[in-house]
C-alpha cells in the first residue's frame, strides 16, 4: 500500500510504507516538507502499521522532521510500532525524541 | 561436512534497486533456515551498505555495485563493493552519528546498524578507488521450538 499524508487541524498524519528505506525516505521527506511549509502543523504522527522494514534512512527522515517540529514548538509521535521497528528506533536513539504509543 | 554456496550480484547504484538487493540476499540465505529476525538483521545491514555505496561511494551517480555472498555451514558472509570515491578515515566514518551529509538527513547510523545486526564487520577503503564492506553472521544460533 502507498504511504499517505493527512492533515487534521494542526496534526500531520503520515502513514509510512511497507519499507522505509533510502528510496522511499526521499519521497516521504519531500511530501512532508511541502505540507509543513504550507500548513500550520504542531504535531507529526508517524504510523508504522504497514511498515515491515526500516533502516537508517528512515531514522534520518524522523530526525529531520523532529528538528522541524522542535523549531516550531511541535512534537513527533510514532504509533503502531512493532518489535522490529522499536529496536531500530531504540538503537538509533531517536526514541528519545518521540512519543511512542503502544497501541497496535 | 563442510557445505559451501556462493552467489554474486551486479546492479546499478539506483535507490530503487535497494529493495531488489535486500530481497535477493534474503532469498539466498533461506537455505540456512534463518529466523525472521535473522533475515531482518541481514536485510537491514545490507541496506545500510548499499545505501552507503549509492549516496557516499558514488555520490548518487549511477555506476555498478557488487554483492558477493558466501555460505559455509551456518555462516553467511556478505561483501558489498563500490568503485567510488572511497573513505579518507574509515575509523571516523564508522563512529555513530558521524556523517558527511547532515544536510541530506543522513543519520550517521549506517555502520552502527551493520555492527549491531551482524556478528563481524570489516571495511576496506582507498580514496579514489572505492570501498568494500565485509560482514559475517552465524545463522541458526538459537534453537527453534
Amino acid at each position: 500500500m502507498e504511504q499517505y499524508f493527512e492533515v487534521a487541524g494542526t496534526d500531520l498524519f503520515i502513514c509510512l510504507p511497507e519499507e522505509v528505506d533510502h528510496f522511499n525516505s526521499e519521497k516521504i521527506r519531500r511530501e512532508a516538507d511541502r505540507i509543513l511549509q504550507s500548513r500550520n502543523i504542531r504535531r507529526i504522527i508517524f504510523d508504522f502499521s504497514q511498515t515491515q522494514f526500516m533502516d537508517s534512512s528512515g531514522i534520518g527522515v524522523i530526525m529531520g522532521r523532529y528538528k522541524n517540529m522542535r523549531f516550531m514548538g511541535g512534537t513527533v509521535t510514532a504509533v503502531h510500532v512493532n518489535e522490529r521497528i522499536r529496536r531500530i528506533l531504540t538503537l538509533s536513539g531517536v526514541y528519545k525524541m518521540l512519543d511512542i504509543s503502544d497501541m497496535r | 561436512m563442510s557445505e559451501t554456496n556462493e552467489m554474486k550480484l551486479e546492479f546499478d547504484s539506483r535507490p530503487c534497486n535497494e529493495s531488489f538487493a535486500r530481497v535477493a540476499v534474503a532469498s539466498f540465505m533461506t537455505q540456512l533456515n534463518p529466523t525472521l529476525e535473522e533475515v531482518a538483521d541481514v536485510k537491514t545491514a545490507l541496506s545500510e551498505a548499499v545505501t552507503n555505496a549509492i549516496v557516499h561511494g558514488y555520490q548518487n551517480e549511477v555506476k555498478k555495485i557488487h554483492i558477493e555472498c558466501h555460505i559455509q555451514d551456518q555462516v553467511l558472509e556478505v561483501k558489498v563493493t563500490d568503485y567510488g570515491v572511497g573513505i579518507e578515515d574509515v575509523e571516523l566514518a564508522m563512529q555513530p552519528m558521524y556523517t558527511t551529509k547532515p544536510d541530506e538527513e543522513r543519520s550517521g547510523m549506517g555502520f552502527a546498524f551493520m555492527e549491531a545486526f551482524m556478528d563481524e564487520l570489516e571495511v576496506e577503503s582507498a580514496p579514489g578507488k572505492g570501498t568494500t564492506v565485509w560482514m559475517k553472521k552465524r545463522i541458526g544460533r538459537f534453537e527453534r521450538k
